[in-house]
């Protein structure tokens, strides 16, 4: 069991932020995206819509998507937490990230983070995924600009590159 | 002002007497508080690190689930789409696969919201909670749970831990389905889920019928006994214009009270139509609202 408690309400914790543990000092109400954003420095992940609904926050949880935005900071520790920053491997696009420069799939870009951390974990799940289950994949991503057929091409594309 | 997270179930509920309220995936607790609905709570309990929470269990009487088993969890374990599809259905319908990721089926169930998905087929599906505290453990049906929009029949010390199901009859099905207006990050317009028990000609023998967001709490439909003998798509009929009338819905924001007495009643006939099948051993993909085509054309 992990027991904090404070008078002041603030807690100090250690996040494992894409493989790197990152000490932070945040008070208990703190949402993950914030302190990603402002103690860690990261700011690949967006924030949208602040009310869990468009995924502009999306980072991955133990692999998994989470909305950071609704997400308790405090709760986070032990949990390894993926964001857009630690997606390429050196100098080399994601195949997501390549895929959706290649099929146009980026204009404005605020959603693309988020849309890479859900398409992630869709593909360690499921490394061949049909249409219909990108787009289920992706429901919990808005985009304002494209109107998605780009953005699922791309995730099809990626999809075919080997180890995506 | 403290945060505790426990690993195992005596951990959660000595933090829980000590006045800390639990948290799972927060997909309830910490929007609703960034939407001003309820402060969080300033002592928290982390219980979703608890193994013992996290078990599918098929046993002789029937299933047992853990309260933080998620609905991602739910929505594609092969004993609930052969066995229990009318919570398939409905854990499928969740949300995002973040907030199905997320959330899980006891704070679906503890949060008590009308308009939960999980409710309406656990309730046809005759199923317990099991509450424990520091005071020891009881079970108790869910019909008698829920109390009110947000409000149940648990002590502030008691926590969730187990869902249980009882085994279906045998040529039994269920189903849910709710109206929606898209398919992702929806919150049931209304809903119904039914379980239909049939004899070896097809007739009705049974059927329990539950809705969804047309009342303070998941309901109910009374007066089913008469529908012993009928055939399916007549008892499916009169099961609507029961929904209907019975359902005491409110008007909001995404319908008005009109429309949800009327489409409820055709929601809880397709149920029994779906559930009806399925007892029948057709079947029908999960979940069902894809499966008929229910919100946005895919």
């Amino acid at each position: 069991m992990t027991d904090s408690t404070t008078a002041s309400g603030t807690f100090d914790v250690t996040l494992d932020v894409n493989g790197i543990a990152y000490p932070v000092h945040i008070e208990q109400d703190r949402n993950l995206l914030s302190v990603i954003r402002g103690e860690v420095g990261l700011t690949g992940t967006k924030e949208g819509c602040d009310d869990c609904e468009c995924g502009a926050c999306m980072v991955l949880l133990d692999g998994r998507p989470v909305n950071s935005c609704s997400y308790l900071a405090v709760q986070a520790q032990g949990r390894a937490i993926t964001t857009i920053e630690g997606v390429m491997t050196g100098d080399d696009l994601h195949p997501l990230q390549q895929a959706l420069l290649d099929e146009g799939g980026v204009q404005c870009g605020f959603c693309t983070p988020g849309m890479i951390m859900s398409a992630m974990a869709l593909l360690a799940d499921n490394p061949s995924p049909s249409e219909e289950q990108v787009r289920i994949g992706l429901s919990g991503n808005l985009c304002r600009c494209t109107g998605y057929t780009r953005i699922v091409a791309a995730v099809q594309r990626a999809a075919a590159v080997p180890h995506a | 002002m403290s945060f505790v997270i426990a690993t195992t179930i005596a951990e959660a509920v000595a933090a829980m007497a000590s006045g800390a309220r639990p948290i799972a995936g927060g997909t309830d607790l910490v929007v609703g508080a960034r939407h001003g609905k309820a402060a969080l709570p300033q002592h928290l309990v982390a219980i979703d690190r608890i193994e013992a929470l996290l078990v599918v269990h098929d046993t002789a009487d029937g299933v047992t689930i853990g309260s933080g088993v998620s609905h991602s969890v739910l929505e594609s374990h092969p004993l609930l789409a052969s066995a229990y599809s009318g919570l398939a259905d409905a854990s499928a319908l969740v949300g995002s696969p973040s907030t199905r990721n997320l959330g899980t089926i006891g704070g679906n169930i503890m949060n008590a919201s009308p308009a939960m998905d999980t409710g309406a087929p656990l309730l046809v599906l005759g199923a317990q909670v099991e509450l424990q505290s520091m005071r020891g453990s009881r079970r108790v049906p869910l019909s008698e749970l829920w109390t009110g929009p947000g409000r149940t029949s648990a002590a502030p010390d008691e926590l969730c831990v187990m869902v249980h199901i009882p085994t279906p009859l045998v040529r039994s099905g269920s189903a849910y389905l709710r109206l929606e207006y898209r398919r992702a990050m929806e919150i049931a317009v209304v809903g119904a889920a039914a379980c239909v028990v049939l004899d070896e000609d097809g007739f009705v023998v049974s059927a329990s019928v539950a809705l969804t967001a047309v009342a303070p709490t998941i309901i109910m439909v009374d007066g089913l006994h008469s529908l012993a003998g009928a055939n399916v798509p007549e008892a499916a009929v009169r099961v609507g214009v029961l929904a209907a009338g019975q359902a005491t819905p409110i008007s909001d924001v995404r319908a008005s009270a009109q429309y949800r007495r009327h489409t409820v009643g055709v929601m809880a006939r397709r149920a029994v139509e779906a559930a009806a099948r399925r007892a029948a051993g057709d079947i029908v993909a999960i979940p069902l609202n894809r499966a008929i085509g229910i919100g946005a054309a895919s």
